[in-house]
């Protein structure tokens, strides 16, 4: 079978001492960063970036690393959530729900045990889903001209903009300011400058990971100092952790489902892992009715979140893989570092660098099997990294952030770029406007105007070229309604408010 | 109520001048039948509308934080700002101490933990940056210790 000896060369890769030594690096800062509330696994990865490319390490060591990094920053996020009731990062909002009571009631330890299953279940199941799904999805791929990844680009921007966000407009504003920026720069059709007020640092263009840092780490700096470490509050004791057999055996059905449901939310461009637990975590209610007891700390109310989260985790990497659109904020981050590693994803990326996306697939199995040997036995040391108090921790987040981009560039300019840029990302969210638009916009707004103008050069300019194959039609269908829909629904699909005590 | 309708104002003019100055760029005699200002253009049409739909239905204001945290605020943001600029000419040590202590001060309002941390993230991460990852930072101004 293809898919077999396609897995044997990614093991063959992935098994290497050395990328097995990345992998447990990688997910053991991983958790550390999805525990630390503050930092989760876009900025986490985001931070990460500018240092991993700077050490010169080769694309699949890079990307081996920073997957790790993901997925355990994912594991880590419920951490802060169960204890704290802090959500270590957005998708660990739902674990909070459950996890929380549970803690309080002196189940702190069975809650992480539990959780650290269903996120292992949740995550093999999705790269299982991964490595069957994008094979096929990359054939299809390869029918894709122009006019269909132009119509692609804007599902991901209006699906995202639809679902993700509570106002349409000010997600439209949010995707506008991020193309607009990948405006700027050099024309590569035309060769001219365009944009750049005549300013010569801004002739190669604003880079991505710039805004991304920026975006992502820098205002949650400024976001700490208006709080004053106000959110570093002591949550629940961790008392002597034993793994409940009996827990896990009574949610197998449900992290499946989660599962499921998490990885099908994760595949959906632009939906992305908030919406994996959140669809999961209201299913499962909704199954379990009224007896249920969810919300009141019950072990399947902490393990449909977690699984669902972790699933779609693994299922935003199949379109990030095969056509190059990120299914949430964190792989938009991550394709920001496959642009760094000069890795083009697409269809392409599985006939030209098969060692690459195999290699990529078999270490996060390994780094899923990692995790869970990690997470259970070492939980007490991740509950000790979330007593690093804000005046510690964000200083250093700043200083990294620093040091990542000035040791890309060498140029002030960068550097001064990244705090405007985080000025940006504090005003964006205090209004809540969505800033992952932002980075999308950045990263795909060359690839969109390109589509666009080769589909004109193609159809001599004519604009129903855009509409002209099945696929593109059902994108832009899909588009409108991912946009319009949620207006609607917005009502019925209202986020449940954390748990106040 | 009142800031997302100054911030749609902002987007709006923003977006205004975006169009204009696309309008400018010149087109080569290599030229596409789009060309490079179509898409500019478009975006801040788009940027413009959604704009105007927040004037029009702007939602209530969130919390803006009062006027002593927003001095820490534009504080850390100066701090950040003369970092950028320090970074090269007075090496990595110095400048780090004092920036880091500045914001950890921002952050917990106490005096000792913010310079220890300040001196304390300064040497660790030149000592993880420089020996453990070896990237090349420059500890010292040039020309000092020797």
């Amino acid at each position: 079978m293809d898919i077999m000896s396609n897995l044997a060369l990614g093991f063959s890769i992935a098994l290497s001492p050395y990328t097995l030594f990345l992998a447990v690096i990688g997910c053991f800062l991983g958790t550390m960063i999805g525990a630390l509330p503050g930092l989760g696994p876009s900025n986490g990865v985001a931070i990460l970036i500018p240092i991993t490319f700077t050490l010169g390490l080769d694309a699949t060591s890079a990307l081996v690393l920073m997957t790790s990094v993901y997925y355990g920053a994912m594991y880590g996020g419920r951490i802060s959530s169960i204890l704290l009731n802090i959500p270590g990062d957005e998708p660990a909002l739902m674990t909070t729900l459950d996890g929380y009571p549970m803690a309080k009631q002196g189940r702190a330890g069975d809650a992480l045990v539990l959780s650290g299953v269903a996120s292992f279940v949740g995550a093999f199941l999705a790269t299982v889903g991964l490595l069957l799904l994008a094979p096929l999805l990359a054939r299809v791929a390869y029918l894709f001209g122009p006019a269909e990844y132009f119509a692609l680009y804007l599902l991901a921007f209006c699906t995202l903009g639809g679902v993700a966000s509570n106002n349409q407009a000010k997600a439209a504003i949010a995707s506008c300011i991020g193309l607009g920026i990948a405006m700027i720069g050099v024309d590569d059709n035309s060769g001219m400058p365009r944009l750049t007020g005549g300013n010569m640092h801004l002739a190669d263009g604003i880079d991505f990971l710039v805004a991304i840092v920026g975006l992502f780490a820098i205002a949650e700096v400024f976001f700490f100092i208006e709080g004053h470490g106000r959110n570093s509050s002591i949550g629940v004791k961790l008392e002597k952790v034993v793994v409940p057999w009996r827990d896990i055996w009574l949610v197998k059905w449900t992290m499946l489902r989660a599962s499921l449901v998490g990885f099908v939310a994760g595949i959906l461009p632009g939906a992305g892992a908030s919406l994996g637990s959140f669809l999961a975590y209201m299913s499962e209610k909704s199954i379990a009715g009224k007896e249920g007891g969810f919300g009141t700390g019950v072990a399947k109310g902490v393990a449909a979140p977690e699984s669902g989260n972790n699933a779609a985790a693994g299922g935003a990497l199949v379109p990030m893989l095969t056509l190059g659109v990120p299914g949430s904020g964190t792989t938009a981050v991550l394709l920001a570092l496959l642009m760094t590693l000069n890795i083009t994803p697409g269809p392409t990326l599985f006939t030209d660098r098969p060692e690459v996306v195999w290699g990529l697939i078999a270490s996060l199995l390994i780094a899923n099997v990692v995790l869970l040997l990690m997470n259970v036995p070492l939980v007490s040391f991740f509950v000790r990294i979330l007593m690093v108090p804000a005046w510690i921790l964000l200083p250093g987040v700043t200083m990294i952030s620093f040091v990542g981009i000035y040791s890309l560039s060498g140029s002030y300019f960068d550097l001064l770029l990244m705090v405007a840029f985080g000025v940006l990302g504090y005003v964006l969210r205090k209004l809540d406007v969505p800033t992952v638009p932002v980075i999308l916009g950045i990263l795909l707004g060359g690839h969109m105007e390109d589509a666009l103008r080769r589909a004109m050069v193609l159809s001599d300019g004519d604009f129903m070229y855009l509409f002209s194959s099945p696929i593109a039609i059902g994108f832009w269908i899909a588009a409108i309604l991912g946009f319009v829909a949620p207006m609607f629904l917005r009502n019925v699909l209202a986020k449940p408010q954390r748990v106040t005590d | 109520m009142a800031s997302d309708r100054l911030f749609g104002l902002v987007v709006l003019m923003t977006a205004l001048a975006f169009i204009a100055s696309a309008t400018q760029i010149q087109t080569s005699f290599l030229s596409d039948p789009v060309g490079p200002k179509a898409f500019p253009m478009l975006i801040g049409g788009v940027a413009a509308i959604s704009a105007l739909v927040m004037i029009i239905k702007p939602d209530p204001s969130p919390q803006w934080p009062v006027l002593k945290t927003f001095g820490s605020l534009l504080i850390a943001l100066l701090v950040l700002v003369a970092y950028a600029y320090a970074l090269k000419p007075f090496g990595f040590l110095f400048p780090t101490a004092v920036t880091a202590a500045i914001l950890s001060y921002q952050i917990s309002s106490r005096v000792v933990p913010s310079m220890l941390t300040g001196v304390g993230l300064s040497i660790g991460l030149f000592i993880l940056f420089k020996y453990a990852l070896k990237l090349g930072l420059v500890p010292f101004p040039q020309g000092f210790l020797s």
